[in-house]
């Protein structure tokens, strides 16, 4: 401690208010000490604490009949038969991914990598939910772009796992504030899921893997402050470094390590380090931990207790392991050639002592740490009609004034950076290490992955910010209608939900109405689909000095089909096959991609969804693509019904005439209830109205317009190829 | 007959090798550390980032233990494949000729490839025709064939098709002997009707074929 710097002012610059720190000496009955109060801040944080959502949070639905790990594990799992369980999350990387994009988003795929084979699950997938600025405008949104990109591509590309999926959007409110959430599938027999909970008095803590240096601590970057008495070292610029080969060994070694049966426990180490991880174990296993940091290895020297306790150093795992195991884990971790280190012990007191070379640092009770952080409620309250709109008329983004043709109109949504081809993107993804992908992007509106005996899983992640803007509560209920949506069309029934809520500041009141909101429909979606949350993760404060993000929630689902070889595709594929249009569509322009080609802001109430219909037209899509009925199906999302034909016909190069229902506007919107699909007549008939024939070399929307399919491929492609 | 997979810490296509190895014969990993091939009868060095490939791609594998013993299996006659990252291994271990250099996008790609069989004569191509085309994906970053001197070409990239900038449309080559073999499409990748393409399954039948007729004689 510098001698100019007093308790109060300690306190503040770790970002605790002085009531927290009022109850922080309350309840430790004295003032807490350096490596203490540094503890304290982070797990005190709004990151580890979830202290403006979690009380929300706790309507969300997390029971159902496939949930075999829940909410606060490192990653949900549900059964998806066979003996085999499906594990999966998704979490955020915004804030590092904004001071460097490569990093950012590298070191966003290895954390939630980590969370995944932290259960004991072999990670077999990962999507990426992104949202930036716009690229033509900005040179910075296109430079974490490119960034991003590359850096989720090295990461995932490098350890051997598929990125199968994502959505990428763009719009002015990510400008300074991009999202990057990473979501990543692992699989594992029933048998080797493992909890976090430390156990059992007198077993070994052991650090597996990195050595632990100084990063991150500067992302803290109140502790990298003079205050605490460090001189420049401590100030050096630390963005968290991902190096997918130490994770690659550290995964195969963890997973040989568990099918030996040689841990108790195992957690990954992310934010707030040694400290979030053991104050986690502890507190599951109701059992108390002692560390001796000396023993920690060091990338660096002179490290501070401190320091070592809440470095963000990647590619570490801990793990709890009984004294008659330990010599032939460290045989394992040989062979694997990770660095393992025994670092302390399972105690069974309420504490978690912190020593240097046995001398106690830091001596805390594990509930003052994980569970008496304060909840505080939010203030919610919507914008008043008389203020202007939170969010502005899109400046820049306006490409359509009022005189363009339909053919036109669908071009330029065809071209636009939020709809144009995503292939620029994907081709720099591995989708199909590990042999198991069946669909991959751009084939199906959900990615398909073979299971063992001949099912399937899909996967789908969707959100979109603007029309949760428009409408926070319906808005993010449609993304989960979507999502589902999106499986239906490859015939997989939902097993479990994970979500990761991006939003600005909650102690606005604007913005905690949208998060009140958000949460709430999320809730009524997954009420009505039947759809359990198994986790999340939720990033506040994403906000620039302009205003917050749009509020976007983001929702990933894992179902199941029975039969792999009938996994549904989204293009037309069959001259002379039917298409009819499912589901009870009655779109609006509120929110829509083309109002914002028009200029116009992201304002309106979204169209109102029986909740019934939607229902309906899910099981009927999804049972006639498990039938093996249909030649294609896809559901109607941004653009319309133009651009959802369109994106059918591009897929195989095949044409369709069709004739639209009295009175639907072509580009109309209303994600995650109605579908297009095509087959023999008989069998497309029976889901809804034919509204069309597929063939030829033209999409023809009768009196309205007639395109060739090579020009709508060409709009689609113009786009995003220069720019990643 | 037995292939023999190298696992190399960073391989992330050695499962997938086995296991479409394993559709036409026996299939087993050879740790990089064990100077053991195990019986093998055809070894292949699978795809993936071996160590890490922070350095130059496959230059540290080509230390590897084991590779003293398929580079001596090699030299006996032995069938070696080397996929991908094996390709830039082989061609580090001067097994094969010429270097794989990065794309010329500078970016990894994903992306399923026309390819057309140049040589259906060597051991690795005869169950192909003559310009018969076959659809295998590519991923890689650093996969641009480059040889100052003639290189015995097996397979080249369909025109219009070459994803990497490689000299000559080249996507795998052979050594003199015609028992070394390195491509950067990935066969492995091809071998099931569900996930796509079956192209890739020839590769590893005309191993299979020519394993037999040498038992034979």
């Amino acid at each position: 401690m510098s001698p100019t710097a007093s308790p109060s002012s300690r306190h503040r610059q770790l970002g605790l208010t002085d009531h927290e720190y009022e109850l922080i000496v309350e309840r430790l009955e004295r003032e807490p000490g350096d490596v203490e109060l540094a503890m304290l801040s982070l797990m005190w944080s709004e990151h580890c604490a979830y202290k403006h959502s979690r009380k929300l949070l706790r309507q969300l639905p997390t029971e159902g009949p496939h949930v075999l790990l829940g909410p606060g594990e490192n990653a949900g799992a549900v059964d998806v038969g066979g003996g085999l369980a499906v594990a999966f999350k998704v979490e955020s990387h915004n804030h590092p991914s904004a001071v460097e994009p490569f990093q950012g988003a590298a070191t966003g795929v290895g954390g939630i990598l980590r969370d995944v084979f932290a259960v004991g699950a072999r990670p077999i997938a990962v999507l990426d939910s992104l949202r930036f600025g716009e690229p033509a405008a900005s040179e910075r949104s296109r430079y974490l772009l490119r960034g991003a990109v590359a850096g989720i591509g090295h990461y995932g590309n490098s350890i051997g796992v598929p990125t199968i999926g994502g959505e990428i959007y763009f719009e002015h409110s990510y400008e300074q504030n991009c999202l990057i959430n990473a979501m990543c599938l692992g699989i594992a027999p029933h048998e080797r899921l493992i909890r976090s909970a430390a156990a059992g008095r007198g077993n070994v803590l052991v650090l597996l893997g990195a050595l632990t240096g100084r990063d991150g601590i500067g992302g803290a970057s109140v502790l990298a402050s003079a205050e605490l008495g460090e001189g420049d070292e401590a100030k050096r610029p630390s963005v968290q470094i991902g190096d997918p080969f130490a994770e690659k060994k550290l995964l195969e070694c963890c997973l040989d390590l568990l099918d030996r049966g040689l841990l108790v426990s195992l957690q990954d180490l992310g934010a707030a380090g040694l400290t979030s991880s053991a104050s986690e174990m502890a507190s599951k296993g109701g059992v108390g931990l002692d560390i001796d940091v000396s023993r920690v290895p060091l990338r660096e020297p002179g490290m501070e207790p401190f320091e070592i306790m809440i470095s963000e150093s990647q590619e570490r795992m801990l793990c709890v392991v009984a004294p008659e195991h330990v010599g032939e884990l460290m045989d394992v971790c040989e062979r694997w050639e990770v660095l393992a280190t025994t670092i302390g012990a399972v105690t069974d007191e309420d504490r978690l002592r912190v020593l240097d070379h046995g001398a106690v640092v830091a001596d805390l009770p594990v509930h003052v740490l994980v569970d008496d952080c304060p909840l505080y409620d939010l203030e919610p309250a919507p914008p008043a009609p008389d203020e202007p709109p939170i969010y502005p008329a899109p400046r820049g983004a306006r490409v359509l004034y009022g005189h363009e043709s339909p053919g036109q109109v669908l071009l330029a949504l065809l071209g636009a950076a939020n709809l144009a081809s995503r292939r620029p993107v994907f081709e720099q993804y591995d989708p199909v290490v590990q042999s198991r992908t069946l669909r991959r992007p751009d084939e199906a509106d959900a990615a398909v992955l073979a299971l063992p005996d001949g099912s399937a899983i899909a996967v789908s992640i969707d959100g979109n910010g603007r029309r949760v803007a428009c409408d926070p509560r319906r808005g993010a209920a449609e993304a989960v209608y979507e999502c589902a949506a999106n499986l239906a069309c490859v015939g997989a029934e939902p097993l479990g939900l994970t979500n990761c809520l991006n939003f600005g500041n909650p102690e606005k009141p604007h913005v905690a109405w949208q998060l009140t909101e958000a949460v709430a429909g999320l809730a009524e979606a997954c009420e009505a689909l039947e759809i359990a949350i198994v986790g999340g993760n939720v990033s506040l404060y994403n906000e620039a000095p302009s205003g917050p993000i749009f509020p976007t929630p983001v929702v990933g689902i894992v179902g199941k089909l029975p039969d792999a070889g009938r996994a549904g595709r989204l293009g037309f594929a069959r001259e002379g096959d039917a298409i009819a249009l499912v589901g009870r569509f009655e779109p609006s322009l509120a929110g829509s991609e083309v109002e914002k080609l028009r200029g116009r802001a992201p304002v309106g109430e979204l169209p109102f969804k029986d909740v019934q219909a939607v229902r309906d037209a899910r099981v009927a899509v999804r049972d006639a693509v498990r039938a093996g009925a249909l030649h294609s199906a896809h559901d109607i999302a941004e653009g319309g019904i133009a651009v959802a034909l369109s994106e059918c016909c591009v897929a195989e190069g095949i044409g369709a005439r069709v004739t639209l229902p009295e009175g639907l506007d072509p580009f109309a919107e209303t994600p995650g209830c109605a579908y297009v699909v095509s087959g023999p007549e008989e069998a497309v008939s029976a889901l809804g109205p034919i509204i069309g024939q597929v063939g030829g070399a033209r999409l023809e929307l009768i009196g309205l317009l007639d395109l060739a399919v090579s020009e709508l491929a060409r709009a689609r492609e113009l786009e995003l190829a220069e720019w990643v | 007959m037995k292939f023999g997979v190298v696992r190399f810490p960073g391989s992330c296509d050695d499962i997938d090798a086995l296991q479409a190895a394993a559709r036409v014969g026996d299939a087993v990993l050879l740790w990089h550390a064990d100077r053991d091939l195990q019986g093998a009868d055809a070894v292949i060095v699978p795809g993936g980032f071996s160590y890490g490939d922070y350095l130059r791609a496959g230059a540290i594998a080509r230390f590897a233990p084991v590779m003293e013993e398929v580079a001596e299996f090699a030299r006996e006659g032995g069938l070696v494949l080397g996929i991908c990252n094996g390709f830039q291994v082989l061609c580090e271990a001067h097994l094969l000729p010429g270097a794989l250099l990065p794309n010329t996008s500078l970016k990894f790609v994903f992306r399923q490839v026309q390819l057309e069989v140049e040589d259906p004569g060597t051991p690795f191509t005869r169950a192909c025709a003559r310009g018969e085309r076959l659809s295998i994906p590519v991923k890689h970053t650093t996969g641009r064939f480059y040889s100052p001197e003639p290189v015995h070409v097996v397979l080249r990239y369909a025109a219009g098709e070459n994803p990497n900038g490689s000299q000559d449309d080249i996507a795998g080559i052979c050594n003199d002997a015609g028992n070394v073999f390195g491509l950067m499409p990935h066969p492995e990748h091809a071998v099931d009707p569900l996930t796509g393409s079956t192209d890739g399954l020839k590769l590893f039948e005309s191993i299979r074929a020519h394993v037999a007729d040498r038992v034979a004689v």
